[in-house]
């Protein structure tokens, strides 16, 4: 199905892709149709930078028990960093 | 049908990416497969799925060419930038999906294109997947001028009123009753988007406004059965969708 769910998150930070690092400015996450994991549907993520065009992107699809283990493990460890007194 | 041309057969097309004056004018790529000859042939403007402008579609439309018939392409996501079709399909996915009114404009003008070819019958067809389907349901319901259009799994044909974005600001079904051709629907009974529900309620309204429709549904299949590409694909039920393809081009496009 086409579900047209799609979100957006402002970023500071640099990707990785198929040309080397680039600074990111955007995460879109949605679900929607994988194109390359097995699924028919997958949690869809992308890292962006809208200004560098459409290839400026590290492309990530992964099921919805692995998206909450992600958003599990992204909290713990932004605790743990704010926690140290060295989150800047 | 798959496997019924003679072996003694004049066989050949020209496909490549080229472009064409799209909606407003605009110059954008498009795929075409154009069968060697001097016909006449049939032309099918070919919509691309959500997924993207991709080779899937390109393998399409040489499928439809090499069965007689001159098909476009158009890159609906052309305005959005260029890259690998999974790099414009996420932008394009990004930034809220492809606007109905363009996907419209674009359509109109490839089907005028056709129609503009010195080896055209005056006939064209619309056909797309996924939403490519709902897209071909809404370009012939609303742009006079199709012959056949036939509707692979569209979702969201029906749409509830949450589901309306500034992007597709009415449901296809609301236009039935300005579908000015026939219409093929072939869709699985296992997919979710469109459930089964949805394909009767799309039929209902097709019976309740006198169109001339046939629908068929498929066991064992879900969305997607045609894609070879992906664990989706159901060969069967595919193959058996496409001859249902052919015969319903054959029966309104000659």
């Amino acid at each position: 199905m086409c579900t047209m769910i799609a979100m957006h998150a402002a970023i500071k930070g640099a990707g990785k892709g198929s040309e080397g690092w680039f600074p990111l400015t955007q995460a879109n996450v949605g679900f929607d149709h994988a194109t390359h994991s097995q699924a028919e549907h997958a949690l869809l993520l992308d890292f962006v930078n809208g200004d560098l065009g459409p290839g400026a992107r590290v492309a990530v699809e992964m099921d919805i028990a692995s998206g909450r283990a992600l958003i599990a493990q992204l909290q713990a460890a932004i605790e743990a960093a704010e926690a140290s007194g060295v989150a800047e | 049908m798959w496997n019924s041309f003679k072996t003694d057969d004049q066989m050949g097309m020209v496909a490549q990416i080229t472009t064409y004056a799209g909606g407003n004018g605009d110059k954008i790529h498009t795929y075409t497969a154009l069968p060697q000859g001097n016909g006449p042939f049939p032309g099918v403007v070919l919509v691309h799925h959500m997924p993207g402008w991709d080779e899937l579609y390109q393998e399409f439309a040489r499928r439809l060419a090499n069965h007689g018939y001159n098909v476009i392409c158009p890159d609906l996501y052309c305005r959005f930038g260029h890259g690998t079709p999974d790099d414009v399909t996420a932008k394009v996915r990004g930034e809220g999906g492809v606007a109905d009114d363009s996907v419209v404009a674009d359509s109109e003008a490839a089907m005028k294109w056709l129609k503009a070819l010195p080896n055209s019958n005056g006939k064209v067809g619309i056909v797309g997947t996924c939403s490519g389907g709902r897209h071909s349901v809404l370009v012939a319901s609303r742009v006079p001028g199709f012959d056949a259009v036939i509707d692979l799994w569209g979702g969201r044909v029906v749409q509830s009123a949450d589901q309306l974005t500034p992007q597709q600001p009415v449901a296809p079904i609301d236009y039935t009753k300005d579908l000015n051709c026939p219409i093929l629907g072939l869709f699985g009974n296992d997919d979710q988007s469109p459930s089964p529900e949805q394909v009767n309620q799309h039929e209902a309204e097709l019976k309740k406004h006198g169109k001339n429709y046939e629908f068929h549904r498929y066991d064992g299949a879900g969305h997607a059965f045609f894609y070879h590409d992906r664990p989706a694909y159901r060969q069967q039920q595919a193959m058996d969708g496409w001859n249902k393809v052919f015969a319903f081009f054959e029966k309104y496009l000659h």
